[in-house]
């Protein structure tokens, strides 16, 4: 294409001079790309070290719980049998970008890894919505460290296994500790320690006054100047139903209402509801993170190729790696092990940009606009807006439903046999389009519970509600996490499984004698 | 924009604390598949890790999910041959709402087992955990080869990497004064002359003596740059002297019977049983010093090797190894500065008149000297005389002679750690 220059190098081996440089020519390419992206901090370490990183689920600094630790145990275990190799890099969404890459990578690898990690997922840390609005990167290491001390300092004043058991309680309900609604604010370490302080006197406060309600004397017109000035949005001094709404966020209405709780132990569910609130983003965006990655490095890989900055020996080796990385096995292949993000985000953003440079009929008929857009202009639109689910709903193109194979299947447990719905053909691919955005859709993906109701005046019971969904039941790890709740809540705990507006199961715990209910 | 850290060098086992807090967590387990381990490993190859598998539901971190049942669809890649409507068999047979190929769902059951390595460290950790020694005592120091060392001030010599930098550069400095002072003071006074004679009328100053003074200055001037910083006589280096530190000596006596009445299998589990013993003591005691006997009708001392593999059979005479431990100690482990344990094993057999006399040695000679006394009588049969007298001495003394039974070779773990059980009061 363009001028043709030498290699800079060539073989396997790297040093980091020569990454220095390899870097600088990516960071031009990226530049023209217009991928913006937060500063790059790139760490070489040893895979002892990629173990240790992996154990504490990516991230930099941890506070200790033992659940890591097998984390770790299994990894270990894994690697050493050589059932699994560990993976080339590790990037973690913060502001500088912290990227991990082993030592023992190849030249070509460690080139690859910086184009996928430090340019690829660090532009789409910075750019995607989901993470401009539910994490701060800058923010994230000093929260970490934060973490960290706030509950070694716990363990050392109330003990480790008093500790342990509340991470374990709040572990099982991260999941629902995220807050959809609200953006949080931007706070650092320091902030953070000094406003726990305020936060604990006045939590305290708060939940005093919740319990302390005495029924029939309703103080009217305070709740209503609660109300007035948003300093009650749960309506706590209103009575009637308590919530007056559904809460979706568990573990922030665990930590605002639970009446046992300490202030160190409220401080504590804060924490793993922050850091979970932290990972959402990522639980929601896995298709189109690693999609966008892969498709940058296969495009800014291709780049230096032609511009002569790597040898054949060197883009051979990628092509290698990347056609493993981007396979898909078919359903029915012993590889197969549910759809590889990889390959359908690399499908999709590349089936984006064919659609933009090359359209043909069908493309002008489905995407009428982007078709014959500027391809550049449109990636970035559809990584700074979107989600899997939407995503998928937007942009999944015939062509990569085509290329895939993918096909619908309905699994009913009232029929005894299953049912293609829809395959690739022109019937069936707004079906297969629907059906896999709904796949990926968070809010199907996991049970839908909320809390419904907590019995403040009765037997300070906690009912939750499980919206079921196409009749599909709640599974046997039910009762473990009622348990969890229960020691969060210090009360009776119940379940009920509702179906249009019906309840069709009910559960509690502790149960009721020995008359266990289902599951 | 971009910086790289080279983190190699940095301290790995960043998750050695939580590493810890599983095991911790899980000790009970674990400690079960160590057991099992124990009783199940030849126990030469003692000295590796194991393998240790928990049942997944027992640590698993429960979250809600979808059961089984209901109603979903499923999109999964790689079609060839389906059709729309096409209907197909439940892969399974079983009506569980699998569908092994949709795969899709997140339930992965996986394995029933979670399994991981105890490194050897570890393992033996688990092995020997909360065992001792029973009632070990300071005795008397004589032999003062133990030794640490321990601060004791400054000295002009030493190692580079024991300097004090603070005391060194307080010398420096202090010879930097005392140096500089005279100097110092010279240059002063020839300071002052010249500017007394510079004060003085043109007329009368003395050009030569200007001349000699400026240069006397200048001289001055040097010398004073001359004086070193820092130079090699100014170092300190911290000094450490050995300082002999009393020692907790003991000596453990390993007496097992090869008499002929043992088959091959009570030998096995005695050997099995001293080996483990014998690990113990070289891990938790480097300085422990073993004595192996042997006896049938005539006791031996014998070295490791000997002990564990040699074949001998004979008829059976305890009191001739009771005899020969009592030898061994006058000649060379005085009680005085010893702790003395033994740990004897026997099917029990002897000669019938013999277990009174072995009775009567360890009350009226050696209970007195011994710190503790363990005996295992390994047979699945009724006890006989030598349990009986045992006893009586067990009675007499029963902070410090154990008696154990072992039947197969199953107990010799739980029966090893009865014995040598941390005691509180200690």
């Amino acid at each position: 294409m363009s001028t043709v220059s030498t290699p800079i190098a060539t073989g396997s081996d790297w040093n980091f001079e020569i990454l220095t440089a390899y870097e600088r020519e990516i960071a031009r390419f990226a530049k023209e790309y217009r991928l913006d992206i937060y500063p790059n901090q790139i760490e070489i370490i040893t895979s002892e070290q990629m173990m240790d990183a992996y154990a504490s689920v990516g991230m930099p600094v941890g506070y200790h719980h033992w659940s890591f630790g097998k984390q770790f145990l299994s990894v270990e275990q894994a690697y050493r049998r050589g059932q699994m190799g560990l993976a080339y890099e590790l990037v973690i969404n913060s502001d500088p970008c912290i990227a991990y890459l082993m030592e023992e990578n190849t030249l070509m690898m460690q080139i690859l890894v910086m184009a996928h990690a430090c340019y690829g997922h660090n532009s789409f840390f910075k750019g995607n919505y989901l993470f401009r609005a539910w994490t701060d990167a800058s923010a994230i290491v000093d929260y970490l460290v934060f973490a960290r001390k706030y509950i070694a300092e716990c363990e050392q004043r109330h003990g480790v296994t008093a500790v342990e058991q509340l991470l374990d309680a709040c572990h099982a309900l991260q999941n629902y500790g995220v807050d959809r609604y609200k953006r949080p604010s931007p706070i650092s370490s320091e902030e953070e320690a000094r406003r726990q302080q305020e936060r604990e006197a006045y939590l305290q406060a708060q939940v005093n006054a919740l319990w302390r309600t005495i029924p029939g004397k309703a103080p009217r017109d305070e709740s209503e100047a609660f109300a007035e000035d948003g300093d009650d949005p749960l309506g706590l001094h209103q009575y009637g139903h308590y919530p007056p709404e559904p809460q979706e966020n568990l573990l922030y209405f665990l930590e605002k209402n639970a009446p046992l709780l300490e202030s160190w132990q409220r401080e504590i569910v804060r924490i793993v509801r922050k850091l979970a609130q932290y990972f959402y983003p990522q639980r929601q965006t896995q298709v189109m993170n690693e999609g966008w990655a892969t498709f940058w490095h296969y495009t800014l890989m291709n780049r230096l190729y032609d511009e002569g900055l790597i040898d054949e020996g060197t883009i051979l080796e990628f092509l290698h790696s990347h056609t493993a990385v981007v396979q898909q096995p078919g359903f029915d292949s012993p590889h197969f092990n549910g759809i590889n993000p990889y390959a359908l985000g690399f499908a999709m953003f590349s089936d984006i940009r064919r659609i933009c440079e090359t359209p043909n009929e069908e493309d002008r008929e489905w995407f009428p606009e982007i078709a014959g857009s500027d391809w550049l202009e449109t990636v970035h639109f559809a990584m700074r807006n979107f989600k899997d689910e939407s995503f998928i709903q937007q942009f999944l193109s015939p062509k990569v439903i085509r290329d895939l194979k993918l096909f619908s299947l309905v699994d009913d447990d009232r029929d005894e046999m299953l049912t293609i719905s829809a395959i690739h053909d022109e019937r069936g691919y707004r079906r297969v389009r629907e059906a896999l955005s709904t796949q990926y859709a968070l809010s199907l993906r996991e049970p839908n519970i909320q809390v419904w109701e907590a019995d403040i005046r009765g037997d300070r019971s906690l009912t939750l509600r499980h919206v079921q969904d196409a009749r599909r039941p709640l599974g046997k790890t039910l009762y473990p996490v009622l348990r969890h709740l229960h020691q969060l809540w210090g009360f009776a705990v119940k379940l009920e499984s509702v179906e249009d507006d019906e309840v069709v199961r009910r559960y509690q715990w502790p149960l009721p004698g020995d008359a266990r209910d289902g599951g | 924009m971009t910086y790289f850290i080279d983190r190699r060098a940095n301290a790995k086992h960043k998750s050695a604390v939580n590493r810890q807090r599983f095991l911790q967590r899980y000790r009970s387990h674990i400690k079960r598949s160590v057991e099992e381990a124990v009783n199940r490993r030849s126990i030469t190859d003692m000295e590796r890790g194991e393998k240790v598998s928990i049942p997944s539901k027992d640590i698993s971190e429960p979250v809600f999910q979808h059961g089984p049942g209901g109603s979903r669809t499923i999109v999964s890649p790689g079609n060839k041959e389906f059709v729309e409507g096409d209907r197909l068999r439940r892969p399974g047979g079983a009506g569980e709402g699998g569908a092994g190929e949709g795969g899709a769902s997140n339930q992965g059951e996986g394995m029933d087992e979670f399994a991981f390595s105890l490194s050897r460290e570890e393992f033996l950790d688990f092995v020997f955990d909360g065992l001792a020694l029973p009632h070990l005592e300071r005795k008397q120091l004589r032999d003062l080869d133990e030794v640490r060392p321990v601060r004791a001030g400054v000295t002009r010599d030493g190692v580079p990497s024991r300097i004090n930098i603070v005391r060194s550069m307080r010398e420096a400095q202090a010879r930097r004064i005392g140096m500089r002072a005279p100097i110092k003071r010279a240059l002063r006074e020839a300071e002052e002359a010249l500017q007394e004679e510079e004060r003085k009328d043109p007329v009368l100053r003395n050009p030569t003596r200007i001349h000699e003074l400026k240069a006397e200055i200048e001289r001055l001037e040097k010398r004073l740059e001359a004086v070193p910083f820092i130079d090699t006589y100014d170092l300190r280096y911290n000094n450490l002297v050995d300082q002999p530190q009393p020692s907790n000596k003991a000596v453990m006596f390993c007496v097992m019977d090869v008499s002929g009445s043992m088959t091959q299998g009570h030998k096995d589990i005695a050997k099995r049983f001293f080996l483990l013993l014998y690990l113990f003591l070289e891990r938790n005691y480097e300085k422990v010093e073993l004595v192996f006997i042997r006896h049938h009708t005539a006791a031996k001392e014998v070295d490791e090797e000997e002990f564990f593999y040699s074949r001998e059979t004979g008829g059976t005479i305890v009191s001739s190894a009771l005899t020969l431990v009592d030898e061994i100690i006058t000649k060379r482990y005085s009680p005085a500065q010893w702790n003395l344990y033994v740990a004897q094993a026997s099917d029990g057999d002897n000669w019938d008149d013999d277990s009174t006399t072995c009775r009567d040695l360890l009350m009226s000679s050696l209970m007195a000297k011994l710190q503790y006394y363990t005996y295992v009588e390994i047979t699945p049969h009724s006890h006989q005389a030598l349990w009986e007298e045992y006893e009586r001495v067990q009675a007499r003394h029963s902070e410090r002679f154990a008696m154990q039974q072992i039947v197969e070779p199953s107990d010799i773990y739980p029966v090893f750690r009865k014995l040598f059980r941390k005691r509180i009061a200690q």
